[in-house]
């Protein structure tokens, strides 16, 4: 039979686009941020970063080696998820931290759940969550810079000093490999809403909705809520990072647009939630996690009503 | 083994229908004291102690005791020997009382008691239903110590307050927390599960083994038949 009359099964259009090839984009689009990383902390931060994804690839070659699975390894998911883990980790991290960590998330985040695509939480995120709660001592020791300041801009903003507006742009202060430089995650969010890859609503909503809440908390609290103070939780804290490249994740978010958005703003909401009444200083990837497992939920709410039928009153 | 004598119980509470690994019964108390190894054996022995003179006490009374009544009425046999039992623990070992806290009275409602109650002691005689009792007890004990001690050796590198791993070994807390019970026990389960050991999933008997206690057959006629004699 010629190809021309061959009758196949749907989809007769098809994409160029495949998973490896978003996962390139998004690869691509985290460059810049641990760039700055490597930067501003040093061999040892890209060292980590190397380590997060060997662990991650070698996780998943393993275990669908050893349970006589397909090797999906050349989708590029796990190199992401590898990338995602160190970015959420301080440079300060013992060799074995990354490793664990990405163990933990391809083989019991993702692969026990059955794989890429059906995951019920962000494994990068769900690992950094199982780090923080097992190793709370090595996960909270912040890398030093030039010796002097040792805090991040949000433990400093809670004892009250800001961190200018500059430092915070650049990237010029402590935090985890990838979340310190505004600019540079600016600039991967901007490619990939180029490309197509996120839609720029799943970004806005949760950085809008945390600046929402983080100043309507304060005001309840009654603390005074200056411009510094604003900056520093919308650009010190890992939120711009998980909002950018954890908050559009295809798997672990709802595909309906509004859906998108109240994702956001549950995102936004826990967020400001556990920096401004919690006792931590940063919340994003519980956040993140919480949220994901609301997703179904959000979903069933959002379902949009198919062309040519009336919306049921009353029904939900 | 010949059925119901007290070896033959002894075998299957502690291997054959272990209340955890294989029933999967009494969920709240496995995962919430098993902290530690010195938790685990402290609430397996103190439901053991509860579920033998429970099993003996409802077996002795059991053609006393109208089927109508018969759960508020075992309730009462199973919260005294619960009362007891605490305030024994409350006297003699303080410490253990202390860290199990809420879960003793909660023994009241514990679902093996219940349902050893309910499935064997009710029907058998006294000295059967009091091994019951004893091996049910024992794999209980046995399965929480298990888990106890994993958890108490990851989360924290000693069992029994012993230190077990090198001092460059970083603890890993989260298996003393929450999380770490649903590990340990779906990873002990796994690998039953993989050795083709009894377990919820893979029970190795065929429809019917003809014994009614524990079988978590629904619908089964055989039951019924049973019940009417």
């Amino acid at each position: 039979m010629s190809k021309t009359l061959n009758v196949s099964i749907s989809p007769h259009v098809r994409s160029r686009e495949t998973t490896a090839t978003i996962m390139a984009d998004v690869i691509i689009a985290l460059i810049p941020s641990i760039a700055v990383g490597v930067y501003v902390f040093g061999a040892r931060a890209f060292a980590i970063t190397m380590l997060s994804v060997v662990s991650c690839v070698a996780s998943e070659y393993i275990y669908e080696k050893l349970l006589k699975k397909p090797i999906t390894i050349t989708d590029l998911s796990a190199v992401v998820t590898g990338l995602i883990l160190a970015v959420n980790l301080y440079s300060t991290a013992p060799w074995w931290l990354p490793i664990l960590g990405g163990a933990f998330a391809i083989i019991v985040v993702k692969m026990l759940y059955g794989g890429i695509g059906q995951n019920i939480m962000n494994p990068a995120l769900a690992a950094r969550c199982f780090l923080l709660l097992s190793f709370s001592r090595i996960m909270t020791d912040y890398p030093r810079l030039d010796g002097v300041s040792s805090a991040t801009p949000l433990t400093l903003a809670k004892e009250g000093v800001y961190t200018p507006v500059r430092d915070l742009l650049l990237g010029t202060h402590s935090g985890t490999i990838g979340e310190t430089s505004a600019i540079a995650i600016i600039i991967g969010a901007v490619y990939l809403c180029a490309r197509g890859i996120i839609k720029p609503r799943e970004p806005l909503s949760v950085i809008i909705s945390t600046g929402v809440f983080v100043t309507l908390f304060s005001v309840i609290q009654g603390r005074p809520v200056t411009l510094d103070f604003l900056a520093v939780h919308m650009l010190g804290g890992g939120m711009l990072l998980g909002a950018v490249f954890m908050a559009s994740d295809y798997t672990t978010t709802p595909v309906t647009p509004w859906g998108q958005v109240i994702f956001g703003c549950c995102v936004g909401f826990i967020t400001a939630l556990i920096r401004c009444v919690g006792g931590g200083t940063e919340g994003v990837s519980y956040a993140i996690c919480i949220s994901n497992i609301l997703t179904p939920l959000i979903e069933k709410l959002t379902i949009p009503t198919p062309f040519g039928l009336k919306k049921e009153r009353g029904k939900k | 083994m010949k059925e119901n004598t007290p070896l033959e119980r002894l075998y299957n509470g502690v291997i054959k229908e272990n209340p955890t690994f294989v029933l999967m019964l009494g969920m709240c108390p496995t995962l919430a004291v098993t902290t530690s190894a010195v938790n685990g054996v402290g609430m397996g022995l103190s439901t053991c102690a509860v579920l033998m003179m429970s099993n003996l006490i409802i077996s002795i009374l059991r053609k006393f005791i109208p089927e109508r009544v018969r759960m508020p009425a075992y309730i009462v046999v199973v919260a005294s020997f619960v009362t007891v039992v605490e305030l024994l623990m409350q006297a003699y070992v303080r410490s253990v009382y202390t860290s199990l806290g809420l879960y003793i009275p909660l023994i009241v409602v514990n679902c093996i008691i219940l349902g050893r109650a309910e499935s064997y002691a009710g029907k058998n005689p006294p000295l059967a239903s009091f091994f019951d009792g004893l091996g049910m007890g024992l794999g209980f004990t046995l399965a929480l110590t298990v888990i106890g001690a994993l958890r108490e050796l990851l989360g924290t590198g000693e069992i029994f307050g012993f230190r077990i791993m090198p001092e460059s070994f970083e603890p890993v807390s989260i298996m003393i927390m929450a999380p770490g019970a649903f590990f340990v026990l779906a990873i002990l389960t796994a690998l039953q599960n993989r050795f083709k050991a009894p377990s919820a999933t893979n029970r190795s008997d065929k429809f019917c083994s003809g014994s009614c206690s524990g079988c978590m057959q629904k619908n089964c006629g055989f039951r019924e038949r049973s019940d009417e004699e």
